[in-house]
């Protein structure tokens, strides 16, 4: 009986996910228009560009291979399967210690890989040319992340994030000069990973501009539509991350019935649409950068994450 | 039979096949009748030393033989550590067999390979079973030696020659080291046995020089950077599945040289100790992955990963030291497990991956990347097992990769246990290394496998490639399917391992066989936790349902259409992205520190109807700033030494009588 509804409440989560990924993508456009005085469209459109993708034909290039058909679905099983291990708004599920926060990196690396050599394999220019910036891109901000990571494990002792999240939603951890440090790092390393401005535009039409769009180029018809939903779906998982970690408010700790937790998803609804309200503030505030200054905006994400832990290591209280 | 005469029996039958090979070196079948006889021998000793590992390792089993020096004889002990290497070793001998069976007809000159194949595969076990120095050293030679050979196999090609000469060269100076370290163990009173080495006592700056001496030594056979420089010359020198055995085998008895002597023969390490490896290795595996993502050759890229993975093996084996010199005893044995796991893994993947190397070598004659592409439509079955190699050793799950290096980053989370300072702040510092590594890995190995087996084919070779044959595909699936097997059953590895653990560093990992669903736990569920198998068992599982769900409600039209280049249409394959081009922004951002890389344009004159021209010029520091300096020093030293050899009669004799003069001044001064 606990099991079925230990299963029900992971499978919540994941439907969960699945369905709030495309609104938020949606809320964060909206706004962006709204800022810009446009009216933008509805938050809803990214649901109808899904099934309007799902109903179009897939036009494949000649000498595509198996590999690119079959890397939508790797990578959208991929992210889906990070994004369900990440505590939404109740922590401790069945699965989580299938992976802790490391292994969910790795496993949006393993999605990237797939989609890097997605991007080579129709041989046009646009393919290398994103995956090739993609992965370093990749290259910079693993490293930053790690530190992020080490960071956070040095405060709570565990990179599970169950219990990192636990630990922080009790009251003695308090500010800290490091977390806040490590907090704006993992920010930095978000916006890269999730192909935002400053580092990459979603929204570019110019090819030589492009590059996660660059690498998936190609894509067209219901393979077009698995890449979208799971660039949604790790946007969600980003700003899933940093509130949980950073911002465990109201977070529903397992096992403490249906009211709390209809608290916790209340508060993660308020967090996600808090984070999209900034996303977009952030990204109609700023200019894309050239590609070559990203090193040092990632840099600069490892410099602090590395920072952060230094400071955890001369004081205990920073 | 005892276990390590069971293996000695194995070892007689190699060196006996060595023979048979130079007997039967120019009929037909000596390529059949070796390869399947190595595959034989190598199979029992590879079951031998499984049923060991697993079995009762509690007794070492010795054997002593009457020969080697009269008043030691030859000494070979079979314990944990050795049966754990004798494994890695013969999996890979049988492998490497089972690919030559297919791969060897191939070859064109078998009578120059046969004869040391066995003989090579002879030498690592015997390295590994050794138990005393002289018979250590002689079996480190004769390894050495028999590997020369088969890198001078096809000594024509352009550059063989000369990889060879740099081997020669870099393994006397090893070995020289090695020689040594073993004189410094051995004491005054000059016992060579390794138990009477084990006990004795080993002054602390002894114990230093002996440490610095195998990282020379020992470091020098792995690959640590700087000195690497044979090993991407000589490795793809080989003929493939002996660049496997080389890469995937050699190097990791390289280190378990390393090991026997730092952990078990030298005692109770030191700080300083862990620092220098710590530091080498971190070093190497930055360094490493940074050359192997520049190279377009696709064995030279193979084996410069080879000198990242030992980097990281070496930085594992570092933190292992570290916890072990202030009796951090759990966190010493999830380091050293972590950098065992991670010598099982690299020997897996890095095996395969020369082995699909290998078969695009034989399908195309290439091995430059920049002429081959599109690969996947005419060599399926190849580039599915090169694919999963590529997945293992980017560090993806839930292949084996990821497992080891996961291991390897919890034990750097163990760093803030760690009371020195300088330690505290060196280990996240190496672990931010090691994940750039990792990422640069995947880097490298997606332009590897895009480049060569994705895009459209850049030259003829490509275009009219077969696949190859059963036996080959049959040793890279076999391991493939090990990589895919220790990525998602990693709980039953680390508790194999822990017998080693045990005697060498009297501590384990807990046990992993109790957790629910098969999970590993290094230290506490609390802390960390990882499920390769759920993993794949969830992708696999929404992947399916993804693709359920489009089949059922998403529209089926598929049309094939040809590829959008912006307007411009039949574009020719030499347009696509190269291997150059897709190191580009990794160049730019770490070359132009590490390679002092330029890209020079040549821009033709307006009018001019030349082609412009791009050229990139990398400098290898290393080489530049540290060999090439000490060949000049020699070549000049040669050139002038060089005139004393037409000297006239009487100049001969008054050289003669100087130095007479001379040494007997010297020994009237010094006594």
């Amino acid at each position: 009986m606990v099991v079925i509804s230990d299963i029900l409440v992971q499978g919540v989560q994941m439907l969960l996910v699945l369905l709030l990924a495309p609104l938020l993508t949606g809320f964060v456009r909206k706004i962006k228009a709204r800022l810009l005085r446009r009216r933008g469209a509805s938050v809803f459109q990214p649901y109808r560009d899904l099934l309007r993708l799902l109903r179009k034909e897939v036009v494949l290039a000649e000498n595509a291979s198996w590999l690119f058909r079959v890397t939508p679905y790797v990578t959208f099983a991929a992210i889906w399967v990070a994004a369900a291990l990440v505590p939404t708004f109740a922590t401790g599920l069945l699965f989580n210690w299938t992976a802790d926060l490391i292994a969910i990196v790795a496993l949006l690396g393993s999605a990237r890989f797939f989609l890097a050599l997605a991007g080579m394999d129709v041989g046009t220019s646009f393919g290398g040319i994103g995956s090739s910036r993609e992965v370093m891109i990749a290259a910079l901000a693993e490293p930053a992340m790690l530190l992020i990571v080490f960071c956070m494990a040095l405060v709570a002792g565990s990179t599970q994030l169950s219990t990192v999240a636990n630990f922080m939603a009790s009251s003695y951890v308090g500010l800290r000069v490091s977390l806040g440090m490590a907090v704006i790092a993992l920010i930095m390393v978000a916006l890269a990973e999730n192909a935002r401005i400053p580092v990459d535009n979603p929204a570019t039409h110019l090819e030589l501009t492009m590059v996660h769009e660059a690498m998936v180029l190609e894509y067209s018809g219901r393979h077009l539509a698995m890449i979208e939903f799971g660039a949604f779906l790790k946007l969600l998982l980003y700003i899933s991350l940093i509130a949980c970690v950073f911002l465990p408010w109201k977070i529903a700790v397992f096992g403490t019935g249906p009211l709390s937790y209809a608290v916790g998803a209340g508060a993660y609804l308020v967090k996600l649409a808090a984070a999209g309200f900034f996303l977009a503030l952030f990204e109609t505030a700023t200019a894309k950068m050239r590609v070559f200054r990203i090193p040092q905006f990632l840099g600069a994400a490892l410099m602090l994450g590395l920072l952060g832990t230094l400071l955890l290591f001369v004081s205990r209280s920073f | 039979m005892s276990s390590v005469v069971l293996q000695m029996v194995c070892v007689a039958g190699l060196l006996g096949l060595a023979i048979l090979a130079i007997v039967l070196s120019r009929s037909k079948i000596s390529t059949a009748v070796i390869y399947s006889a190595t595959l034989a021998v190598s199979a029992i000793a590879l079951i031998g030393s499984i049923r060991w590992l697993l079995g009762d390792t509690a007794n070492a089993t010795d054997l002593m033989l009457p020969i080697g020096l009269p008043w030691l004889g030859a000494h070979f002990r079979l314990d944990a550590l050795a049966s754990f290497f004798l494994m890695v070793v013969n999996l890979g001998g049988a492998t490497a067999s089972l690919y030559g069976l297919g791969y060897g007809h191939h070859e064109p000159a078998p009578h120059r390979v046969l004869p040391f194949f066995p003989a090579f595969l002879a030498g690592m076990n015997l390295v590994v079973l050794a138990d005393d120095a002289f018979s250590y050293l002689l079996c480190w030679e004769f390894m050495s030696l028999a590997s020369w050979a088969l890198v001078m196999a096809h000594h024509r090609e352009t550059g063989n020659a000369k990889a060879g000469y740099i081997y020669l060269v870099m393994a006397s100076f090893g070995t020289l080291a090695l020689l040594l370290a073993f004189g410094l163990l051995a004491g005054p009173a000059g016992d060579y046995g390794f138990a009477a080495i084990r006990v004795a006592q080993h002054t602390p700056y002894a114990a230093a020089l002996v440490l610095i001496l195998m990282l020379l030594g020992a470091g020098s056979k792995a690959g640590l950077v700087p000195l690497h420089v044979w090993l991407p010359l000589a490795h793809p020198a080989a003929p493939s599945h002996v660049s496997a055995l080389m890469s995937g085998v050699m190097t990791k008895v390289a280190i378990y040289g390393f090991i026997r002597v730092v952990f078990d023969l030298l005692g109770q390490p030191t700080l300083s100790a862990s620092v220098i490896v710590l530091f080498l290795g971190g070093v190497t595996a930055v360094m490493g992955i940074l050359y192997a993502m520049m190279e377009n050759d696709i064995k030279r890229l193979l084996a410069y990963s080879t000198i990242e993975n030992v980097g990281v093996i070496f930085v594992s084996l570092g933190l292992a030291l570290a916890f072990q010199a202030n009796g951090l005893r759990l966190a010493a044995a999830l380091a050293f497990t972590a950098a065992l796991f991670h010598v099982l893994n690299h020997s897996f993947f890095k095996s395969l991956l020369f082995f699909g190397a290998g078969a695009v070598l034989t399908a195309t004659g290439e091995r430059d990347m920049d002429k081959l592409g599109g690969l996947i439509h005419r060599m399926p079955f190849t580039s599915f097992a090169f694919l999963v190699g590529c997945v293992a050793i980017s560090a993806l799950p839930p292949f084996n990769g990821f497992v080891s290096e996961w291991l390897i980053f919890q034990a750097v989370l163990q760093s803030p246990e760690l009371p020195q300072w300088a330690l505290k702040i060196m280990v996240p510092a190496v672990g931010a290394m090691l994940a750039l590594a990792a990422a640069l890995a995947a880097a490298c190995f997606v332009k590897a496998y895009g480049v060569t087996f994705l895009g459209r084919p850049r030259g003829p070779a490509a275009e009219t490639a077969h696949e190859v044959d059963r036996y080959s595909l049959s040793a890279m699936f076999i391991l493939a399917a090990l990589c895919l097997l220790a990525g998602i059953l990693p709980g039953l590895v680390i508790d194999a391992l822990s017998p080693i653990t045990i005697a060498i560093l009297d501590s384990r990992m807990p046990i992993q066989a109790n957790e629910p669903w098969l999970s590993i736990v290094p230290i506490a569920e609390s802390r960390s936790s990882y499920n390769g198998l759920l993993v794949m068992v969830f992708i696999t599982l929404s992947a399916s349902l993804a693709v359920f769900f489009i089949h059922r409600f998403a529209s089926h039209a598929l049309r094939r259409g040809p590829a959008w280049g912006c307007g411009f249409s039949d574009s020719t394959p030499a347009a696509q992205y190269s291997a150059e081009s897709f190191a580009q922004p990794i160049r730019r951002v770490f070359g132009t520190l590490v390679f002092h890389a330029r890209d020079h344009v040549e821009m033709p004159a307006p009018g001019d109807t030349q082609p412009a021209r791009l050229r990139i010029e990398l400098h290898d520091l290393i080489w530049e700033g540290m060999y090439a300096p000490i060949a000049g020093a020699i070549g000049f030293a040669a050139d002038r030494l060089n005139y004393l050899q037409f000297l006239t009669i009487r100049r001969y004799l008054s050289l003669v009588f100087a130095t007479l003069v001379t040494l007997l001044l010297v020994l009237a001064i010094w006594s």
